[in-house]
Order: C-alpha cells, then structure tokens, then sequence
C-alpha cells in the first residue's frame, strides 16, 4: 500500500471554506493569503470583481468566490480570507469565507466532478477528493479565471 | 564558450554601425566625391565584421568583407560610385540589417549571402589588373601606417623608459599572441595586463588599450614594459594566462630619445613582416574609436537596471506620500521639516531618473531617410525628407514604441500624399515632394508633426468609403465638419484588404496607428487642405511611469484625473447648470462644457450623505479640441502618483487606465478623460 502511493504521489493543496463545502486549490498555485483589507472598487466590472487591493505594492485585482460560483453573497467576517493565486501569469485575489489548512491528498482519492457540486458547475472544479470524513472540492482555477468572457478584442494583438 | 553576455552588446553595436553606414551611405549618394564618408563607412563595416567574426556570424562576416573590398576600392580611386554600385551595396546593408535582427529574435543570423557576394565581387573584378594593384597599395599604406604607429612614443613615454632604465629597471618589448580559438580575446588582454601591471608598468600598448578592451585586435598587441623583474619571469608570468600562444620577450635599450625611436622601429619592422593583414585591421578601428570617444562621457547601463531604478524609485514615491499624510496628521514641526526636505531630494531625484530615462527621438527617426529613399524609389516617386527637432527627447519605453506607428504615417504620406511628379508638375508644384518630420516639446508633451505637400486628403472619397463600410450612415454624413471627416480615417475597419498595397495598405489601418498612440497615453489627429498636402499630429506623454494628477473624491471614492488632460478645477453653483437636448451644460468661458457625473458613470454607491450644496466641483478636462466636466464630490489636491496596471486580469476597464497607490496604502483608480470625450 505504502509503496503504491509512493508512485502515485500526492498532490498538497490549500483548503478553504465556501458557504457549507471545502475547496481545494493547489499549493503551488497559491503566492498567499491574505486578511481582507480596503478594496477599491473597480467600475463597470462584472459584479464578482469585487476591485483591486494594494498587495505589497502591485495592484491586485480581487474576486468574489462565491459570486463568481453564483453562490448566495455573505457579509465578510473574521475569518475571511483572500487566497491570492497565479495562474497563466494571471495574479489574481480570490475572496473566501476562510482558509486554514495545508493538506496532502493522494492523487488516486481524487474523482471527476459530478455535475454540480455545492452548487458549483463542473467546468470550474477538477474533481472531488474523497478523504476519511471529509469531502474536496478541487478547483480548475484555469477556468475560474477564464478571462475571455471579460475580455475585448484588442486589434493591437491582432496586429 | 558562452557568448550570450557579449550578444546584447553585439546587437548594439551592430545597429548603431549599421544605422553610421546607412546615414553615411545616402550622404554619399548625394556627394559621390566625398571619399571621407567612404572612409566612415569602410571603418564601420569593418568594425561591424570584426564584431560578426568574433560572435561566430559567418555569413555576415564574409558579407561584410565583401562590401568593404568595394569600399576599399573606392576610397582608393580605383572604383568611381555609381548608382548600381550603390544600390548593391545598400542591398547588402540590409540583408546584414536583416541578420541582425534575426539574431535578436534568437536566430543564428545565418542568411544567403550567394547573390550580394557575388555582385560585390564582380563590382570588384570589374578590372582585375586595377584589382590587384589596387590592393598592393592599399597593404603598402597599411605597412607605412602601421609603422608610423611606433614612432608616436611620446616624449613623455620615452623620458619614462629612460627613466626607469637608469633606475636599474628592465625595459621589455613584449609581443602576445592568443590562441586563435581563443574567444574572449580582450579579457585575455586583461589578464595579461592586469599579470604584468602588477610586477611592473606598460608604458605603451599597440594597440591602444581601448581597442584592446572592445577587442578592436586581432590575436596579437605589442607592449612596451618597465619591470624589475628578470626576462623570464615575465614570460612565465604572461605565459601563465590561459589561450596564450606565444610570447615573444626582447630588451629595449634606451640611449637616447632617437635611438629608443630606431630601436622601436627596428623591433616591430620584424614583427610587421608577418603581421601585414593584422595591424591593418588594428589601425582601421582607432580612427573609427576617436570620433566616438569625442562625444562625451557616457556610460552603458542597461535599460533593465534603468526600470528597476524607476519601480525602486516609484515605491518610494509611495512611501513619500504616506510620509507626508502622516507628518500633517501628526503635525510636529520637526517631522513636517524633515519630511519636506525629503520631499523635495526626492523630487530633484525623480527628475533626474526620469531625465535619465529620456532619449532624443533621433534614435527612431534615423532609420526613415533610408526608408524615404527606398520608397520612392519604388514608387517612381520624388521626396524629400526633412527632419526636425530629432534631438527632442521621450522616455525611452515610448521611443520603443513609436516608431511603428511613424513608419505607417509616413508610409502613408509617402504612398497617398505625395503625387507622381509629372502630376505636381502639372499643378504647378516643384517634382520633388516633400515630406516633414517635426519633434518638439510643449508642456508636459512632446508633439511628432508628420507633414507632406502632397494631394491631401479627398473629404468626399473618404465619406464615399466611410459610408460603404458602414462607419457613418449617409444621414449623418452630411453633417460631419471636416475635422470629423478626417477622423474617419482612424477608424477601424476603414482601412480594408481592398487598398493593399506594398507600401501603406498590409491590411492595418490608421486605426491601428491610433490605438497604438492611444495605449500609450497620447493621442493623433489630422488636418488637410486640398491640393496642398496633410498633416499628422501626435501628441505623447513625457513619461509613462510617474504622472501628476488631481485626486478627486466621490463619495467614499478616490480617483486620479491627469494633470496633463486637465484644463482647470472650478465650482459652479447648481443654479449655472443648464440643459441642453437633455445633457447637462455649463458655460466655462464662453464655451458650452457638457458635464460627466462621475458617481453616475461609476455607478459609485451613495453612501448618503447627499449634498444639499448649491454648489458643485467640476474638473474641466479635454481631449484635443473637445471638453467635459467631470462632476465630483470634492477636489483632494495635486499629488504626483506611480502609474500601475490593474493586470492582466482587468483589461479595458472602461474610462480606468490605471491605478496608482495613495499614501495610505490604497488603491486609486486614474481616470482616462479620452474614454469619457465623446
């Protein structure tokens, strides 16, 4: 058994909290995570990007998790946090409703996503890691940052 | 060996030779007779194929070598320029032109050079007799040259030598030869040196110890050397540096000052017999050398370290403009004294850094003689191109980026403005056109005027296609101002495959031309008059990195408006606004100013403290001609801020062109005026 899950190695990933489910996103995608502090609001923007914040000095543009999921919006507590992930060179802030583990899970124990789960769609999560009491949902940040329905045609690039 | 910490330098270099020989190539055009130019560009070229043969660029070496055999020739005499000559020999220039920037991208700078090799060589044989004695000529100068090299032992050098040696010091003529696969031949100069400078002193060096350092030698370079030590310890001791092929070690003695003289000669006669070819390439290069080191004192820094510079420096504005909110908030004397006197070391600092980062626009504009001249060329057309203010200078990320943009416009006015000469002949104009490049500074703005004399613009062919491809209706049509008219060139979707041609039309149009000014902060705009040509003007930013802006705030909101788009900040009372086709007015100076609600615009949230003022602060900004007030709740003051990208997350925010970080660590949002001026 050890030596099986040697082979098939494991993958560590940051686990948060989204209304009642646990997420996962993995570690190396994760720069940090940060306490909520001001946001600026950015205007005309679609209503999950919550606007941009001042990390260490490079403006970071957040986004609503839950929004982004078409979950119901909570007010921000204590225990809020924003995960800042990079992904295709994309630095962006992702706002949940807490993080606070670091676990390891065996590639195997991670299944494809049914339809929905959590109210989440599939095309956003990369499967569901099914571990001793708990249930991950592991997230495609690829997708949860898919620009392209946000982005315009820049003749520039075509150029 | 890895030659990649050279290639930047390489790269550099080349341009800047091959920009020389371009510059020198059309002067020589016009004054065939002007042997001296021929000199400057026989010195580049050879120079630009030393540099190619040492980084292993074959083909442009022997491409070069080719194209300097005929250069040869005729600041010998032995060839008379003509435009076929010419012509093959710009042809050359570019395709080393084209290597070059091959080798930027990555590439091995490899190329056919069969076909201009070929046509430079039967330039050459175009009289093998006059060939051959022609380069016995040329090698018999070189040796005479080279010879004279030794007769300038200065007084002052000699004195030395005489000096030291009746102190009891050895006086050595030391000849170094390197291996011939040795690559870093000036680092191995160096060590050499550096061996020998620590047991003695070199009095002389042939070459010079510049051409050594830029490696302008090929594997040999003479010294003369005062040592205490013995013979053979300086041989073991140079012999010890690594890719040294061979030392050669002789005493000099010094009677007198004629006789070091004879001595000198004597010695490096031996030596040249061999050396012919070499210390010609040696003695090409000085020259060459001379005229650069004249320009002053500058130092290579690398543009990289200029922006870690400038993001140092804007961190530190941030933190200056924390220091000073904290130091009001606090409100000691001492404090406030000191922080002010930061701020204004730093202000003088960022003037310095931005200063710095400036270039003059001439490095872009060099390139377009060429281009003029090829073009008309190929249109059977005549130009002239005059340039103007090319010492006018522009952050160096904008010089980057406006030469394509140039390039299009003056293609432009080449291929559309400017008529065939037969028909300016016609309309009473002079044959030769004239195309005018213009740079200069206003304000916070550097303008680029690009001007032809040529048909200008035909406002009826331009609504006749405006309307054909669905950019205005007919309708409106009509009531467009010939300002507007013009506008319709930029556009998108104006320009179509349809007007292809080599020269203007590659499926981009103005438009493209536009956004790409428009990305850079400035702005483009055209005026014309039939019949007697069409002007373009481009309006840029001295600097992208740090603006001075207006901070607003609305509501619970904080925004930056440029200074540069601001005309003024003014409050109206309520009962000066007017309405007119439903859009609210004011009248500023005579003028009716449409005023924007930035909390309606932003959709800012009311945070409901409604203002019962009669009262309200505009921002009057503009956008060329055009003007609008940006209603907001409160003006915060002038404030210089750091410009930063929302990321590449946020991309086309609408009216957002950025972001900047105020002093209390948040993040406000600058506002693009252009966006909001319709």
């Amino acid at each position: 058994m050890l030596e099986q899950k040697e082979i098939i190695g494991e993958v560590k990933v940051i686990v948060f909290r989204l209304q009642d489910e646990e997420y996962g996103v993995e570690v190396n995608q994760v720069l940090s995570i940060e306490k909520l502090d001001h946001i600026t609001r950015v205007p005309r923007t679609p209503a999950f990007v919550k606007g941009v914040i001042n990390l260490r000095g490079v403006v970071t543009p957040i986004i609503d998790l839950r929004s982004r999921f078409g979950l119901e919006e909570a007010s921000y507590t204590e225990t809020t946090r924003v995960i800042i992930v990079a992904v295709n060179e994309l630095e962006v802030g992702l706002i949940v409703d807490a993080a606070n583990d670091v676990i390891d899970i065996p590639v195997n124990a991670i299944e494809p996503a049914p339809e929905v789960v959590g109210g989440v769609e599939a095309v956003y999560l990369r499967g569901v890691a099914k571990l001793e009491k708990r249930l991950l949902i592991l997230l495609n940040l690829d997708k949860v940052l898919n620009t392209e329905e946000m982005k315009q045609l820049d003749t520039l690039e075509v150029n | 060996m890895d030659m990649n910490q050279y290639l930047d330098m390489f790269i550099e270099e080349s341009k800047e030779h091959l920009q020389a020989i371009n510059s020198n190539l059309l002067v020589l055009e016009t004054e065939p007779d002007n042997i001296q130019i021929v000199n400057e560009i026989f010195r580049s070229a050879h120079t630009l194929k030393g540099m190619a043969a040492t980084m292993g660029f074959e083909d442009m070496a022997s491409l070069t070598h080719e194209a300097e055999n005929v250069l040869d020739m005729i600041r010998n005499h032995k060839l008379n320029i003509n435009s076929d000559i010419m012509d093959v020999i710009f042809q050359s220039v570019d395709l080393i032109e084209g290597m070059v920037y091959n080798i930027i991208e990555g590439g091995d700078g490899s190329a056919d050079v069969s076909k201009p090799v070929s046509l430079l060589r039967a330039i050459v044989s175009g009289d093998m007799a006059v060939v051959a004695s022609g380069q016995a000529a040329a090698e018999k100068e070189v040796t005479a040259a080279a010879a004279e090299h030794h007769h300038d032992l200065d007084e002052f050098a000699l004195t030395v030598m005489r000096q030291s040696k009746e102190a009891g010091n050895n006086l050595f003529w030391i000849k170094v030869t390197l291996q011939e696969s040795c690559m870093l031949r000036a680092a191995r100069a160096y060590m050499v040196f550096d061996q020998l400078e620590n047991a003695g002193e070199i009095i002389k060096s042939t070459p010079s110890v510049e051409d050594l350092e830029n490696e302008r030698f090929d594997y040999e370079f003479e010294l003369i050397y005062v040592t205490m030590k013995s013979l053979e310890d300086i041989k073991k001791m140079v012999e010890n540096v690594s890719e040294v092929k061979e030392v050669l070690i002789k005493t000099v003695e010094v009677t007198t000052p004629q006789v070091q003289v004879e001595e000198a000669k004597k010695e490096t006669a031996a030596a040249q017999a061999v050396e012919k070819k070499p210390a010609a390439e040696a003695n090409a290069a000085p020259a060459g050398a001379a005229k650069k080191v004249s320009t002053g004192k500058t130092i290579r820094v690398d543009i990289e370290r200029l922006d870690i510079l400038m993001n140092l420096f804007s961190e530190l504005v941030i933190d200056r403009g924390r220091l000073e909110q904290l130091s009001r908030e606090i409100g000691r004397g001492e404090l406030s004294e000191t922080v002010e006197h930061m701020s204004r070391i730093s202000g003088d600092l960022q003037n310095i850094i931005l200063t710095m980062r400036m270039v003059p626009v001439e490095q872009v504009f060099n390139r377009f003689p060429r281009m003029v001249r090829d073009l008309a060329k190929d249109l059977n057309k005549k130009v002239n191109l005059e340039i103007f203010g090319a010492e006018t200078e522009l952050d160096r990320t904008v010089i980057d980026e406006i030469g394509d943009p140039l390039v299009h416009l003056l293609r432009n006015s080449i291929d559309h403005g400017i008529e065939m000469p037969a028909e300016r002949k016609k309309n009473g104009k002079p044959e030769e056109g004239t195309v005018q490049l213009k740079a200069y500074h206003s304000g916070n703005h550097v303008f680029i005027e690009v001007k032809d004399d040529g048909a200008g613009i035909s406002k009826e062919g331009v609504l006749k296609k405006a309307i054909e491809r669905g950019i205005v209706n007919p309708a409106t049509a009509e009531n467009l101002s010939d300002k507007q008219i013009y506008e319709l060139l930029f556009a998108s979707g104006f320009s179509t495959a349809e007007v292809i041609t080599d020269i203007s039309g590659r499926g981009v149009g103005l438009d493209v031309v536009k956004n790409k000014i428009e990305s850079l902060g400035g702005s483009v705009s055209v005026d014309s008059v039939r019949g007697e040509g069409t002007t373009f003007l481009i309006q840029l930013p001295l600097t992208l990195s740090i603006i001075s802006a207006m901070l607003v705030q609305v509501e619970n909101e904080k925004y930056a408006v440029p200074l540069s788009s601001i005309i003024e900040t003014a409050v109206f009372r309520k009962d000066e606004i007017m309405l007119a086709h439903r859009q609210k007015v004011i009248d500023f100076r005579g003028r009716v100013v449409p005023l924007v609600s930035l909390k309606g615009i932003f959709q800012v949230p009311d945070q409901g403290n409604g203002s019962d003022d009669d009262e309200v602060a505009v921002v009057i900004v503009r956008k060329g001609e055009k003007m609008a007030g940006l209603v907001v709740d409160s003006f915060i003051g002038q404030q210089e801020v750091v410009l930063k990208s929302l990321g590449k997350y946020l991309v086309n925010v609408f009216a957002i062109s950025g972001a900047t970080i105020l002093g209390d660590g948040q993040v406000a949002l600058i506002i693009d005026c252009n966006a909001l001026i319709k």
